[in-house]
């Protein structure tokens, strides 16, 4: 049998397991392929050197045995499912299962529903056009030309505002003309002095500044009044903001969607009965080495699998609240919520979760603390695992200002990398470009390009 | 950006993933990258002293990886984690991740631990880089015996020598002549081409090169490898310009000796600088070896210029001998991280006598930067009153 002969049927248990999910295309790949998949992020996606040097990282670590991919999925209608073609029949079977959940997953979670409205349902095919996109404005201008944008645009890929639109309108030209005032006796008669009626009628129009308030979506804000843009450069800047905001649920949501799909596979498998016995016991043997949280041959970890972490908090609230609570949670959560709410006091002790404090070469494990030990799961995580960078101001010479909001984050940035995305930003926004943080003591300071 | 680019669906029959790897294709340019960065800063890179060890043709250079820079966090002297496991509050042990990165500097990135690569570069690659337009300065067709001859090859005839034969041409000929196809084909007296030779004769470019190095005790380590780096990226470049170029490298304390090329890069010394010393050396040589009428000779003279003061004025008739018939003789002065404008015993020497309008020029050499200029300032000046202006 091959593992394709059991798509089908899993796919059936699925629903009738109250799985709702698009269409998922499998495809058996190469691992080269599946490796390319990871450093890429999509199937398809834009040149850039920055990707080759994740390639040879990803190498190496392949041959150090560190990592195996057993399937890469992308939502989407249809979802396309990759599997590594190295797969064994036990392995594909149990991947099927967990594509299944994260198919699931990406459709009915109101996040990954909000970007996908955002970006549309075929992020595949959209990433492969703007690759190709790209690729004829290198024919056309040249690399090293597309590679300055991209340098700055793939450089401030994280920061992008959720919350905006993918296409998102220019900011009102004039300010909201103020008020207009209660029409009463006492205002009539103001209005009939002399030298207040010089005033009446002239409609308060005026220029609203640029940005109005602090941007913190720096893509767009380059790309809609960076002073000398020009239009297929914007079109580039465009096409890598979209792609953040693909990334971003698969970011925003990681624990929580890969928990949900370890949880499916595991259920799915138990459940199927047609599935032979050795594929089963080999199934649930990788199911284990997948959610295994500390290495087999240590005792402990110094960081999280968030296979394992989101599986033990499903099965966790799948057994105190039901499957309908379950479905529920998994729409309206991401893992900000997620973990907030749901990670116990009771469960953490069961997982053995601990918080440590790392100074010096030492480690020191730290007090119990659930609320404590919740935030540092999440810091990481807050604002797309970047630092706050707003844009404060433009400058009447064009000079663009940028402040890091370190009281968010707690500390600088760190100068020399900071320096050097200022000179990427400078060289596409072709004015001056200057940013405000703080040094080591926490003075204020100023580094600029050029 | 239509939704419609249906015709793009990457699931395509044809396996399109299997036709080429993006993955290299953007390592491939990475490495591009790197390459241009280190050919910006070449003599520095490639200076080091077992590269000038000589043998091989190539150098390896390590470079790290380059990173794309994203804005990021100042790390932190304390950070917090999560981990798991048996653990209890309290429980203090060794940070592994510290290890790890504890090679480079700052953050070691995203678990990425410092990876470097060996670039390996040919030397005839470097030269060519870097010998744009170099020129000898002053160079003069010398006439006489110091003429080239060389057989080359020009055209083919119907006879000639066995040896000569050009079985490509003879069997194209053949080719040409059968016409009918399917014939079996006999080659004839007629297809048969020789290869034809012609006597060339051109003004050869006969010119010695005296490098000549001070490896007093007064020369660091740092100078010396300076001056000898100055040295091998002159004689490679200029031995690649001119193929009959005859080298000769000769170093001084008080005394003087010759070696060879190789055990010149090798060599260090003791004792005080008395530059007459190498000067008469050289000038030996020449008379000894080479007819002062139909070389070019040019001496290239690299010391610190403290020259031992009672040799002064030695110094200055025997440098001005050999300036007469020289067409230039060029000094450099190391000084390892200061520049001292050429204010030195020797310094003033070479200064002297570019202001009498000798054929000389001086260039000051502080750093691994300044070779390549160096080798710019000599070698492309023509005019040399320019060279001398430096």
């Amino acid at each position: 049998m091959e593992w394709r002969d059991y798509t089908a049927r899993i796919e059936q248990l699925a629903r009738e397991s109250g799985l709702r999910f698009h269409p998922v295309e499998f495809e058996a790949v190469p691992d080269s392929f599946m490796m390319e998949l990871a450093v890429y992020g999509l199937p398809v996606r834009m040149p850039h050197w920055s990707f080759g040097v994740r390639y040879i990282y990803q190498l190496i670590q392949r041959h150090m045995g560190h990592s195996r991919l057993f399937e890469v999925v992308f939502p989407g209608n249809p979802g396309h499912a990759y599997l590594a073609a190295g797969n064994g029949l036990a392995e594909n079977v149990l991947v099927t299962a967990h594509v299944l959940g994260h198919a699931d997953f990406s459709r009915n979670n109101l996040l990954f529903q909000r970007c996908q409205g955002q970006v549309s349902e075929r992020i595949v095919e959209h990433a492969a056009q703007h690759a190709r996109q790209i690729q004829q404005a290198i024919d056309t201008h040249g690399l090293e030309r597309v590679e300055v944008v991209l340098d700055a645009a793939l450089a401030l890929e994280q920061h992008i505002d959720i919350d905006q639109s993918v296409r998102r309108p220019q900011y009102p030209q004039y300010t909201e003309p103020p008020k207009t005032l209660a029409d009463d006796a006492f205002r009539r008669r103001f209005a009939a002095l002399e030298s207040a009626s010089a005033r009446v009628g002239t409609p308060d129009r005026r220029r609203a500044p640029v940005p109005p308030h602090p941007e913190r979506d720096l893509l767009w804000f380059v790309a809609q009044y960076a002073p000398a843009l020009e239009s297929w450069e914007r079109d580039i800047f465009l096409a890598v903001r979209e792609e953040s905001f693909y990334f971003y649920p698969v970011f925003a949501t990681q624990i929580m969607n890969e928990g949900w799909a370890s949880y499916w596979h595991a259920r799915l498998l138990r459940e199927a009965e047609f599935i032979p016995q050795q594929a089963y016991l080999d199934a649930i043997k990788c199911h284990s080495d997948v959610v295994r949280p500390v290495a087999a041959d240590q005792q402990v970890a110094l960081g999280l699998n968030p296979y394992h972490l989101g599986f033990a908090i499903w099965e966790h609230i799948v057994a105190a609240e039901g499957l309908a609570a379950a479905f529920a949670i998994r729409a309206e959560d991401d893992d900000f919520g997620f973990i907030r709410n749901h990670l116990t006091r009771e469960l953490a002790a069961e997982l053995g979760l601990f918080r440590y404090r790392a100074r010096d070469g030492r480690i020191r494990v730290l007090e119990e603390d659930v609320n404590g030990l919740r935030e540092a799961i999440l810091a990481p995580k807050y604002n797309f695992g970047a630092p706050t960078v707003l844009v404060e101001k433009v400058q009447v010479d064009g000079t663009l200002e940028l402040s890091h909001d370190h009281a968010a984050d707690g500390r600088g940035l760190d100068l020399e990398r900071g320096r050097k995305v200022l000179e990427y930003l400078y060289r596409i926004w072709r004015r001056p470009v200057r940013l405000h943080t703080i040094d080591a003591e926490g003075r204020a300071l100023e580094i600029a390009a050029p | 950006m239509g939704g419609d680019s249906g015709s793009q669906t990457p699931t395509d029959g044809a396996k399109w993933y299997e036709l080429f790897s993006r993955g290299a294709r953007d390592w491939l340019r990475h490495d591009e990258k790197v390459r241009e960065a280190v050919r910006r800063h070449l003599p520095q890179a490639v200076a080091g002293g077992e590269l000038i060890s000589g043998g091989a043709r190539t150098v390896r250079v390590p470079v790290r990886m380059f990173e794309h820079y994203r804005f990021r966090l100042r790390s932190a002297e304390e950070r917090q984690g999560v981990g798991q496991g048996e653990a209890k509050p309290g429980d203090v042990f060794e940070d592994p991740g510290r290890t790890r990165s504890a090679g480079g500097k700052g953050p070691g990135g995203v678990g990425e631990g410092e990876v470097q690569l060996l670039l390996e570069f040919k030397i005839d690659d470097i030269v060519e880089w870097l010998w744009e337009e170099m020129r000898l300065p002053n160079l003069t067709p010398r006439s006489g015996p110091s003429q080239e001859q060389e057989w080359t090859r020009q055209g083919w005839d119907r006879r000639g020598a066995r040896s000569r034969l050009d079985r490509r041409r003879s069997f194209k000929e053949l080719v040409k002549r059968r016409g009918t196809p399917g014939a079996v084909p006999t080659f004839t007296d007629e297809d048969l081409r020789f290869r034809q030779l012609a006597l060339r004769r051109r003004p050869a470019v006969r010119a010695v090169v005296f490098f000549l190095l001070d490896v007093s005790g007064s020369m660091s380590e740092r100078d010396r490898q300076l001056a000898k780096s100055f040295f091998f990226w002159a004689a490679q470049g200029l031995r690649r310009e001119y193929r009959t170029l005859e080298t000769v490298f000769v170093a001084h304390t008080t005394q003087a000796w010759e070696f060879t090329e190789a055990e010149f890069f090798q060599v260090s010394g003791t004792g005080g600088t008395v530059a007459s010393s190498g000067l008469r050396k050289v000038s030996e040589i020449l008379h000894e070896r080479f007819d002062a009428q139909s070389f070019n000779v040019y001496l290239f003279y690299a010391s610190d210029g403290d020259n031992a003061v009672a040799d002064t004025e030695q110094a200055r008739a025997a440098l001005a001998a050999l300036a007469g018939g020289a067409c230039f003789c060029g000094y450099v002065e190391v000084a390892a991280g200061l520049s001292r404008h050429l204010d030195t015993e020797t310094g003033r020497l070479f200064a002297d006598l570019s202001t009498a309008g000798a054929n000389v020029g001086s260039c000051g050499l502080a750093d691994f930067d300044d070779v390549w200029s160096a080798i710019r300032q000599f070698f492309t000046a023509q005019d040399p009153a320019r060279a001398a202006g430096g």
